[in-house]
């Protein structure tokens, strides 16, 4: 089966800021088949710089992100829910972003482009659902930041949806995770050709982004699965070369997957989602976590890993025990994984289990 | 209440060793909250689900145990016992259980005193180490009693506190926890004389 992204046009989206952003557009993607009562739609929410092509080929012959959890059979099974995937607010990958073409100017917004937040990305896939019909989900489902989406989902529209799975999220960034961005950011910003934002006629600020994109891939890995993966082993060579060319397999890997990343993300994107990130506090707004956790109505399944050091398990402790201080319906499990944060999209077989078994008894619920 | 009806009833009355499942599907009313402290793969909380729609919630340490039963769509977090009460505001549950897991407690007491906290009735189950398999076991050979209710050897058993019925019994008097009901099950079902001598397991039925 191959896929095609399709889009969705939206006059305005009025965003937590206060500013009007108009018009706007949305790429999503879909999989399997709306039921007639419209109760088996589940929608994915990918991390920072994922798309809406989350499963199947597409005509490029590129398999979705997540391709290894949503198809038929699997955990997020298209033979039994519909499955929906958008591509966030800010992003650079079909949905309105700062590489999009202002109609007031004529040109991209660039760093005219409104701040973004968590809260304007889930109000956007709101407005997709209500376009497609779909007034309350089975189930929303994201690692990472799809899991900050997926938990902003249950406290904003708690009447319309009836699941969350947040994996290796938080409810708020640490100073950690903020400092991480923030050096991203940084790498960007001290490219010359970033320019202040205005690249887009001229060479784009590729050694910077892909410096940012480095430091985000070591953060995604464990020490564990790093030493796996490379340990110190050279790259095509015997012996050090005692220049600053590549010597280790580790170089080699990052720099790849950093020239890689330039040609599919735009670096201004890479700083209004990052910071959406870092604003983000489910909490902002009310007395407290559990508050604001209170007021929702879903049931709950949160996923963390072992080797996780980017979104520790303490922080899907936080929201679990938020959501036990007011009885909340949560299940909990911290999954044993060498693979770091990268273990929601990579080490997938008891994360498959539990959603697989989460999601039936939710429809089995629903369907009465 | 009789023998028979713990034969019947709830399928997990099928399971070696956990025969009181069947005693607290009887104790538990329809749509009760409940909260089961060492829940295990969640069979009990499953089956009480559905046959007594109560809404459930489970605390279990073990990962596989708990991956299980959130597979069974249960809601089970991975926590320890202790640590999961301490959560939870008071009279949240209308019942909590403590199924044979009272003797695997660090600090029995406070995990008693916690679930009649979070809870209005506390519902617990354990294993009575004043059977006298366990008395003949430890008098004839002289070693840590091995028989079929605690089958481990003393260096790998997760009982750490043994208890009888008396023991129990004692406790409650002495806290003044009011028993509301007990059961006994011994080998042939229900026992009825010298419970601290010939129950095998015991449930109480506990409120402040």
């Amino acid at each position: 089966m191959v896929v095609e992204t399709k889009f969705a046009r939206f006059d305005s989206i009025t965003l937590d800021s206060g500013v009007a952003l108009a018009p706007v557009e949305v790429a999503y993607e879909t999989y399997g088949t709306l039921n007639a009562a419209r109760s088996n739609a589940i929608l994915i929410l990918h991390a920072f710089s994922g798309d809406a092509h989350a499963a199947f080929e597409n005509a490029e012959g590129q398999e979705g992100w997540w391709d290894n959890v949503i198809g038929p059979g699997k955990a997020f099974d298209t033979d039994r829910y519909f499955v929906i995937c958008s591509n966030v607010l800010g992003g650079c990958r079909g949905t309105t972003g700062p590489a999009t073409v202002n109609p007031a100017t004529g040109r991209p917004y660039a760093m005219t482009f409104p701040v973004i937040t968590i809260g304007d990305m889930v109000r956007l896939q709101k407005m997709l659902m209500e376009r497609l019909g779909i007034e309350r989900l089975l189930a929303v489902s994201g690692g990472s930041m799809g899991g900050m989406q997926a938990l902003q989902w249950a406290v904003a529209y708690p009447e319309a949806v009836a699941a969350v799975i947040p994996i290796a999220a938080t409810s708020r960034h640490s100073a950690q995770q903020i400092a991480f961005n923030e050096v991203g950011r940084q790498a960007i910003m001290a490219d010359t050709d970033w320019n202040s934002g205005e690249y887009y006629d001229g060479p784009k600020p590729a050694r910077g982004l892909a410096v940012a994109r480095m430091v985000g891939h070591i953060t995604y890995m464990s020490d564990a699965s790093m030493r796996e993966k490379f340990g110190r082993r050279l790259r095509g060579k015997n012996e050090f070369g005692f220049d600053f060319s590549v010597d280790f397999e580790v170089e080699s890997y990052l720099r790849y997957r950093g020239s890689k990343f330039v040609e599919r993300f735009d670096a201004n994107s890479y700083l209004y989602i990052s910071k959406a990130m870092d604003y983000f506090d489910l909490s902002a707004g009310h007395s407290s976590l559990g508050d604001a956790l209170g007021k929702t109505a879903a049931r709950f399944l949160v996923l963390s890993f072992t080797s996780d050091w980017l979104y520790p398990s303490y922080q899907s402790l936080e929201i679990v025990r938020a959501l036990r201080s007011r009885n909340r319906d949560v299940a909990y499990c911290e999954l044993t994984s060498n693979y770091g944060h990268d273990a929601f999209l990579v080490d997938v077989k008891e994360e498959s289990e539990l959603v697989r078994g989460f999601l039936a008894s939710t429809y089995a619920e629903i369907a009465g | 209440m009789s023998a028979s009806s713990w034969g019947q009833g709830p399928v997990v009355n099928g399971k070696p060793g956990r025969r009181d499942y069947a005693i607290i599907g009887e104790i538990i009313e329809r749509g009760a909250k409940v909260l089961d402290l060492g829940c295990g793969d969640g069979l009990l909380l499953e089956w009480l689900k559905r046959e007594k729609r109560v809404e459930g919630r489970g605390v279990e340490i073990d990962r596989e145990q708990v991956q299980k039963a959130i597979a069974r769509g249960v809601a089970v977090f991975q926590s320890d016992i202790e640590e999961a009460l301490r959560d939870y505001p008071e009279g949240t549950f209308d019942y909590v259980i403590l199924s044979q897991t009272l003797q695997e407690t660090r600090a029995p007491v406070k995990v008693l005193r916690e679930m009649l906290r979070v809870g209005k009735r506390a519902v617990v189950g354990f294993p009575n180490f004043g059977h006298w398999t366990v008395r003949l076991a430890h008098l004839w050979t002289g070693r840590s009693p091995q028989t079929k209710l605690f089958p481990y050897e003393w260096y790998n058993s997760p009982n750490i506190h043994f208890l009888t019925v008396t023991d129990f019994e004692l406790l409650a008097r002495e806290q003044r926890w009011k028993v509301e009901r007990r059961y006994f099950l011994g080998q042939g079902g229900t026992v009825k004389r010298f419970p601290n001598l010939m129950a095998e397991l015991a449930v109480y039925l506990v409120t402040k």
